[in-house]
């Protein structure tokens, strides 16, 4: 142990296991917190972090293993255990319901029968002793990501928590959310608070963490003080080898190359009320290039992938234009046979068919594309020439599985991603749209999918990436464009687009003021 | 004057059955789960009431066991879709099938006998007011019960922490398991609940509507239930209205009927179900509000990860 805090242990984990199925999700995992320190868990995506502590939260139980708190062994038997015991946590994907205001949302964290009027009265007067105003009476439906992860906080603070569990805070959130929110963080350890602190997001552990825990495959693989690493040291530790850098050779004369995908006066009204309506989005997609579309989740981006995709199709044809072809009216097949694909953001369930096998899930998406190859006389399946594609694809994206074809859910996240982007990879399209195309997968995978999405583009066709993960897009986008609100900022090149920028353009400033805005920041 | 008091008083009695049996459904689908076994439930309530109430000479008797029943009746469909995690709409279905088949078969040797009614309320000095007497102090009981049932779930839902809390876990299950809800636990009570209520409303069937066995005397009214929740975006106050305008309109078309109007009977007939679905259509064009009262989580079921 090389924390530099001097408190003693607040908490204190031994041998904690956490077996589901087969999987050692959790294998003897040690952690020691300090108190009123900042704590790191490090790890990939499937390293059992989450599992981690949803176990000290008390929502997953341990097989094995001890917990100490205080330096008494406690059994942590429900999340109101972990409430009374001190533990607060903030999830990373939401525990809140959208149909009920904020204070309701607080109130049911609350396990006395305080009225709803008083918990508002109390939760607006501490957000903003924090800096993090709140409405406490607006529907959560209505509220951005980031006021969200605030009604999280506020909830979690009223509990009056020794240990607060942020999982993954700051992947929802603009760089300038994400400033605030560390400047509470620092507050909150300096008023004796610790705080267990879930990322991959190296500089900012580095930044704030006076301790990090680094887990692989399910095993703590080490302890260190993240101040004396560097981002690569702590990165090795994490993948456990060195992970290939992505390659993105300059662009020449794009500006000349024919627009492959236009995108004109978009517009959508919202589905549900909870939905974002598209605003007049503009948008050229040119031969050879990628363009990356930032945003903090919920702003749109779902929608405008529907719109795109032709999942929900326009009235008005012009819209879209795939190839100088007017697309707004034809659904994903027409579309796809117009040279375009499509990868979308969830794997399971909309990328491809869980329980159907990898070459069946080939066929799902190109049956009409490449009708004549897997299709034969009288709509006879040619299972031989499926497979076979199948094996290519699996070959060309070292795809890992257990067997020869199997279903799409035995595949781990990031092998089914790697399968589901070079299935349309594996097609050429001169037009490819891609949904956050490495959300959850490991760095080695990641790596090599982006790799790829940059070759496809080199060799002529147009690429339009959305993403929440910033990095990804400056590491592969010729331009970045911004949609807030539903509404799509123009695409700034690469060359010109910052962090500050394009964080400010995601919190929503007007375009064009975003450099105005930089300056009195 | 005496006709119109005397139309009044039938209208509420059409509509009590649908108002009890669709309020119990409302507090189970806020809970986030679809029961499709209403008329089953219903009609279990209306045997088992008819049955103990032969037996013993007692309605009131007769009455507690039509609740017994529906309550008893619907721990099997809790059983299957909360500890089972079945699928909610196919065991919802048989649990209807089941229901009117059981009744069927337990009520052979009631068929044709003659039943007890429960007695109208009669309060010396008011029940013989004019007009105002007989609708407000001279209906049967379940009518009162049925309104003060309708107050106590507006108020429960949407006035107390609990009605918060079983709100939640319609809304979403996952996020209020995280916060250590016992989701499975409320949704059980719930389930209860509604059976209990359905039990209820069969009874008012067999005890006070018609005081006699008929197999299938449900007639469809546990659909038509089901239909007013969702109709009635999950709001208490709107079941009630559509309740009565059903019920009202039902009652209307009989003496169309009865008059001998040139119009299809089959025609007739269908009016109930038009003007209600017409009328409580036009007050949901607020689909904001619609949305924020369906609980999102309807009808999915919920496997706790340990």
């Amino acid at each position: 142990m090389s924390a530099d805090g001097n408190g003693p242990n607040l908490l204190e984990v031994r041998g904690l296991t956490k077996i589901f199925g087969t999987l050692k999700a959790c294998d003897s995992v040690d952690l020691t917190i300090r108190k009123g320190e900042i704590h790191a868990l490090l790890g990939e995506n499937g390293a059992g972090k989450s599992t981690l502590v949803k176990m000290l939260f008390g929502s997953l139980e341990p097989y094995s293993g001890e917990i100490r708190w205080n330096g008494a062994p406690v059994r942590i038997g429900s999340p109101s255990v972990a409430k009374k015991l001190g533990i607060g946590m903030v999830f990373q994907h939401f525990s809140l319901f959208e149909a009920l205001t904020a204070a309701e949302n607080i109130a049911l964290s609350l396990d006395d029968q305080t009225p709803i009027s008083t918990i508002a009265a109390k939760a607006q007067a501490l957000s903003y002793s924090y800096g993090l105003p709140l409405d406490p009476y607006s529907l959560v439906g209505d509220l951005s990501v980031g006021e969200r992860q605030r009604i999280e906080i506020i909830r979690c603070l009223l509990q009056k928590p020794e240990l607060i569990i942020l999982d993954e805070p700051t992947s929802v959130l603009t760089p300038q959310e994400a400033d605030k929110l560390f400047e509470t963080l620092e507050r909150l350890r300096a008023e004796g608070k610790s705080i267990l602190y879930i990322s991959h997001r190296l500089e900012e552990v580095k930044r704030m963490c006076d301790a990090a825990t680094v887990m692989r495959h399910g095993k703590v693989v080490g302890h260190c003080n993240p101040r004396q690493e560097t981002a690569a040291s702590l990165a090795r530790m994490m993948v456990g080898n060195e992970v290939e850098a992505v390659v993105r050779a300059p662009m020449e004369g794009i500006e000349k190359a024919p627009a492959l995908l236009e995108i004109r006066h978009l517009s959508r009204k919202p589905a549900t009320p909870f939905s974002i309506p598209l605003r007049d989005i503009n948008l050229d997609v040119r031969a050879g290039e990628v363009i990356g579309i930032a945003g903090v989740a919920g702003n749109g981006q779902g929608e405008f992938f529907e719109a795109v995709s032709g999942e929900v199709t326009q009235q008005d044809a012009g819209s879209i234009r795939i190839r100088g072809k007017d697309a707004g009216r034809l659904g994903i097949t027409g579309r796809r046979l117009l040279g375009a694909a499509f990868v979308p953001e969830e794997r399971l369930g909309h990328g491809a068919a869980p329980r159907m096998k990898l070459s069946e899930n080939l066929l799902l998406s190109r049956h009409a594309t490449d009708g004549k190859a897997f299709v034969g006389a009288g709509g006879i399946v040619k299972t031989g020439a499926i497979e076979a594609a199948s094996q290519r694809i699996v070959e060309v994206m070292d795809v890992r599985k257990s067997a020869r074809d199997p279903e799409a859910a035995a595949l781990s996240g990031g092998n089914l991603q790697k399968f589901i982007v070079g299935r349309e990879l594996d097609r050429k399209p001169t037009v490819m749209l891609v949904n956050q195309p490495t959300w959850g997968v490991d760095a080695g995978a990641a790596a090599k999918i982006r790799q790829s999405l940059i070759e496809l583009a080199r060799s002529g066709s147009a690429i339009l990436v959305i993403s929440q993960d910033l990095d990804e897009l400056f590491e592969i986008s010729d331009a970045i464009a911004v949609m807030h609100n539903g509404s799509l900022s123009p695409p700034l090149p690469r060359a010109e687009a910052t962090f500050e920028k394009i964080g400010l353009l995601m919190g929503g400033a007007e375009p064009g003021h975003a450099d105005h805005a930089l300056e009195t920041v | 004057m005496e006709i119109a008091v005397n139309i009044l008083l039938t209208i509420a009695t059409a509509a009590t059955p649908l108002l009890i049996a669709a309020m119990g459904e409302l507090v189970v689908e806020r809970s986030g789960v679809l029961n499709l076994g209403v008329e089953g439930m219903m009609i279990m309530g209306a045997v088992g009431g008819f049955g103990a109430g032969y037996l013993t000479g007692s309605p009131w008797i007769g009455l507690l066991v039509a609740v017994a029943m529906g309550a008893v009746f619907s721990l099997l469909f809790a059983f299957m879709t909360l500890t089972l995690a079945t699928n909610q709409v196919a065991t919802g279905l048989s649990l209807t099938l089941l229901g009117l088949g059981l009744s069927g078969m337990m009520g052979t040797s009631f068929v044709g006998q003659p039943g007890e009614r429960l007695p109208n309320l009669d309060i010396p000095g008011l029940t013989s007011i004019p007009v105002v007497g007989k609708l407000f102090f001279g209906q049967d009981p379940v009518f009162y019960i049925s309104i003060a049932l309708t107050i106590a779930v507006a108020w429960f839902l949407f006035r107390t922490r609990t009605g918060l809390t079983l709100r939640s876990i319609g809304d979403s299950h996952t996020s209020a398991h995280a916060l250590g809800i016992p989701v499975l636990r409320y949704r059980y009570l719930a389930v209860v609940f509604g059976g209990a209520c359905a039990g209820l409303a069969g009874g008012q069937l067999s005890l006070v509507y018609t005081p006699q066995w008929v197999e299938n005397m449900s007639a469809g009214r546990g659909w038509i239930a089901l239909a007013l929740v969702v109709f009635a975006s999950w709001r208490p106050w709107r079941v009630l209205g559509g309740a009565y305008i059903f019920g009202a309109v039902w009652i209307g078309q009989l003496h169309a009927q009865a008059f001998g109007i040139p119009v299809p009977s089959q025609l007739l007939s269908s009016l109930p179900y038009l003007a209600t679905v017409v009328v409580l259509v036009l007050i949901s064009r607020n689909k904001r509000l619609t949305m924020m009262n369906t609980p999102a989580s309807l009808g999915q079921p919920f496997v706790p990860d340990r």
